[in-house]
């Protein structure tokens, strides 16, 4: 990155939600979704946030657009806190962060017309009126490579990788700073994926946007990340640029999840040896003490249970939470994954 | 390899409101004993349909197999009557297929839906039954099967329904295991745990696999051979090693082409395929990929290709020679 300025930066950010039963709905415990998680993104660049199911990568875009108010922590945004934000100022705000979301079924309103969809936001935050609405809309249609013709069409007109073009053009209206992209691709059609995705790329090179790009899918994360950061049940297990996370990961999560993930090549396949986890990944209500990932870590020792590992930066830029850096057994769980480069 | 399973001309079709979908339009392929088949496409592409139409399970009406043979140890299925062919699926055949939570019936216990076919196929009393459905659980790395075997689905992970699935496919040793996108619903490391699994229990057990996916990445790893759909129709087939490292058709060349890889060092553009995929409403005439083709001449919207030999066990339909780019006669 040329531009090394900070956009936006997440400090110990805490997200719970209540569990309530009974008559009363008395609070009976919590589903610990995001637990103290820090991480910046600068501007222009694209953060892969990955993991699986459950994990809190949906909860922790969602928290940092305020959809969600966090239970504790900071969301720093060009230099304001948006946590303590509320009405009127925290609209401002939100024009600059935009979100496209995963199921283009879903999120577009099946009885509004493509240009009600996208006009929606220019509406709502006062920009343009009338006419002007029309106008810009044909140049957001433009933009993401659809036809402008088709302002007055509905959703359901279109196919999958056409209404998730309409879900872009909706998020650009505004010409926001951040786009929270979140698993925008996984609904969609394997030779359409690529479409949207080059897609993504081509806007963010032309209009200078800044990604977090949410997905479970790794090797679709490399490829359109500049760094990459894996979350596992609330927490981070480790943060790096791309080429370092891919080349060298410290987290034996990290080196799991990768061997897991099928290499579209039969010779580099014949020739891996996958590192399998055993079991699921526990409940987030009653979360694991000390390192989350130890009752599925082939690696953990004693201090893995009782203590939560420390968020270190280990070598410039590549951040990881595990007591076991480094340490000849994580070395060696890394060699053991023989085609995997 | 005796060929176990033989199919030709498959047809099917479904009668929808809006006209006929052409879902299937003419496929020929074979299963040898003990192989596994890699059958890929994009939703819509009439791979699903194709297997399930061998074993009466597509819904009719709407839907329709209206041409076709598939033999299966020298018998026709498709004119075979229902009742006959029950016999023959779930304990000779069997399926899995991708939501596991919907597979189920909530309201039994795993343990007696795991049974079912030990009971209907086999005639094994309850008792007898329990049994060897713990045995078949701890076969597929349930833990404490004797304690599941009473829970009922939704106290199973996704991963572990899925696991159940498999031992409920697995109860009367089919010959041929057909596997419908079984890993899609799951994440990547219990994805990866159930393809081993699958892979344990077809070297121990030595069925055939047809693995139905639209991931190029895990066939790669599981599959002997690879037939790949279009439209309705086999457009490319081939062992794995050769399909992956010389695709013929220009949709496998783009399919491959626009895949991210983690073996890939540096970033460069994905190769789309541009447009999308067909509505089928009609029997296609012409080449059905045309439309997308990079390749694309005047004869493909002339005639429909058939599937001819490229090389070596290796069958694409194109007009076009992909590797010279000449337009075959």
């Amino acid at each position: 990155m040329s531009d090394e300025e900070t956009l936006l930066t997440v400090e110990d950010l805490v997200m719970y939600f209540p569990i309530r039963r009974g008559i009363f709905q008395n609070v009976v415990g919590h589903v610990h979704a995001v637990d103290g998680i820090s991480f910046n993104i600068k501007r222009g660049e694209t953060l892969g946030l990955v993991g699986e199911s459950g994990c809190g990568k949906s909860t922790t875009g969602r928290a940092i657009l305020q959809l969600y108010k966090p239970t504790a922590g900071k969301v720093i945004f060009q230099g304001q806190n948006l946590v303590n934000l509320r009405g009127q100022k925290l609209r401002a705000m939100r024009r600059q962060m935009q979100m496209i979301f995963q199921d283009p079924y879903a999120s577009l309103n099946p009885r509004m017309t493509v240009e009600q969809i996208i006009g929606e936001p220019l509406y709502i935050h006062n920009i343009l009126k009338g006419g002007a609405v029309r106008t810009r809309v044909e140049e957001l249609l433009k933009l993401v490579r659809l036809n402008p013709a088709y302002s007055d069409r509905y959703p359901h007109e279109f196919s999958g990788g056409q209404r998730q073009r309409i879900g872009v053009a909706r998020a650009l209206a505004l010409q926001p700073e951040l786009i929270i992209c979140d698993e925008p691709i996984s609904a969609l059609d394997v030779s359409v994926q690529a479409q949207v995705v080059n897609l993504l790329e081509d806007l963010q090179k032309e209009m200078n946007l800044t990604y977090l790009f949410i997905a479970h899918d790794l090797s679709m994360v490399r490829h359109i990340s500049d760094r990459v950061a894996v979350m596992y049940l609330g927490v981070m297990a480790e943060l790096a640029d791309r080429e370092d996370l891919y080349s060298n990961p410290l987290h034996p999560y990290t080196i799991a999840l990768l061997s897991a993930v099928p290499i579209p090549s039969p010779i580099i396949e014949a020739k891996r040896k996958r590192i399998i986890l055993k079991g699921d990944v526990p409940s987030p209500v009653n979360p694991p003490t000390g390192c989350r990932f130890h009752t599925r870590c082939p690696l953990a020792v004693a201090i893995c249970t009782e203590k939560r590992p420390e968020w270190r930066e280990i070598t410039p830029n590549h951040f990881v939470a595990c007591h076991l850096v480094e340490s000849p057994n994580t070395e060696r769980m890394k060699t053991s994954m023989t085609g995997h480069r | 390899m005796p060929e176990i399973l033989k199919v030709q001309g498959l047809e099917t079709q479904f009668h929808t409101h809006d006209g006929v979908v052409h879902a299937v339009n003419g496929v020929d392929f074979h299963l040898s004993e003990g192989e596994t088949l890699g059958l890929v496409g994009e939703s819509g592409c009439g791979k699903s349909v194709t297997m399930m139409s061998i074993l009466h399970l597509i819904p009719a009406p709407p839907g329709k197999v209206v041409a076709g043979q598939a033999f299966f140890q020298g018998r026709d299925l498709i004119p075979m009557p229902d009742e006959e062919l029950r016999h023959i699926r779930g304990s000779q055949i069997s399926m899995i297929f991708q939501d596991p939570m919907t597979y189920f019936n909530p309201v039994i216990s795993i343990g007696k839906q795991v049974a079912e076919p030990l009971e209907i196929h086999l005639g094994i009393s309850k008792n007898e039954a329990e049994s060897r459905v713990v045995e078949l659980l701890n076969l597929v790395g349930i833990p404490n099967p004797r304690e599941r075997y009473k829970d009922y689905p939704h106290q199973f992970s996704g991963g572990m329904r899925q696991r159940a699935m498999i031992a409920m496919a697995l109860t009367c040793s089919p010959q041929v295991l057909i596997a419908d996108e079984p890993t899609t619903a799951l994440d990547v490391t219990i994805q990866a745990q159930i393809v081993e699994l699958i892979k344990e229990l077809r070297d121990k057990l030595g069925m055939a696999i047809i693995w139905i996916t639209h991931d190029l990445g895990i066939v790669a790893g599981l599959a002997d051979r690879v037939i790949v759909m279009y439209g309705g129709y086999i457009i490319e087939e081939a062992a794995v090693k050769t399909l992956y490292a010389e695709p013929r058709h220009p949709y496998t060349i783009g399919l491959l082409g626009s895949l991210p890889s983690l073996s890939k060092s540096r970033r460069e553009r994905l190769a789309s395929i541009d447009g999308i995929p067909p509505v089928l409403f009609r029997k296609a005439t012409v080449c059905p990929f045309a439309p997308r083709c990079a390749y694309r001449v005047d004869k493909c919207f002339a005639e429909n290709p058939m599937l001819i030999d490229v090389g070596l066990n290796h069958r694409a339909a194109c007009w076009v020679d992909t590797q010279t780019r000449k337009v075959r006669a």
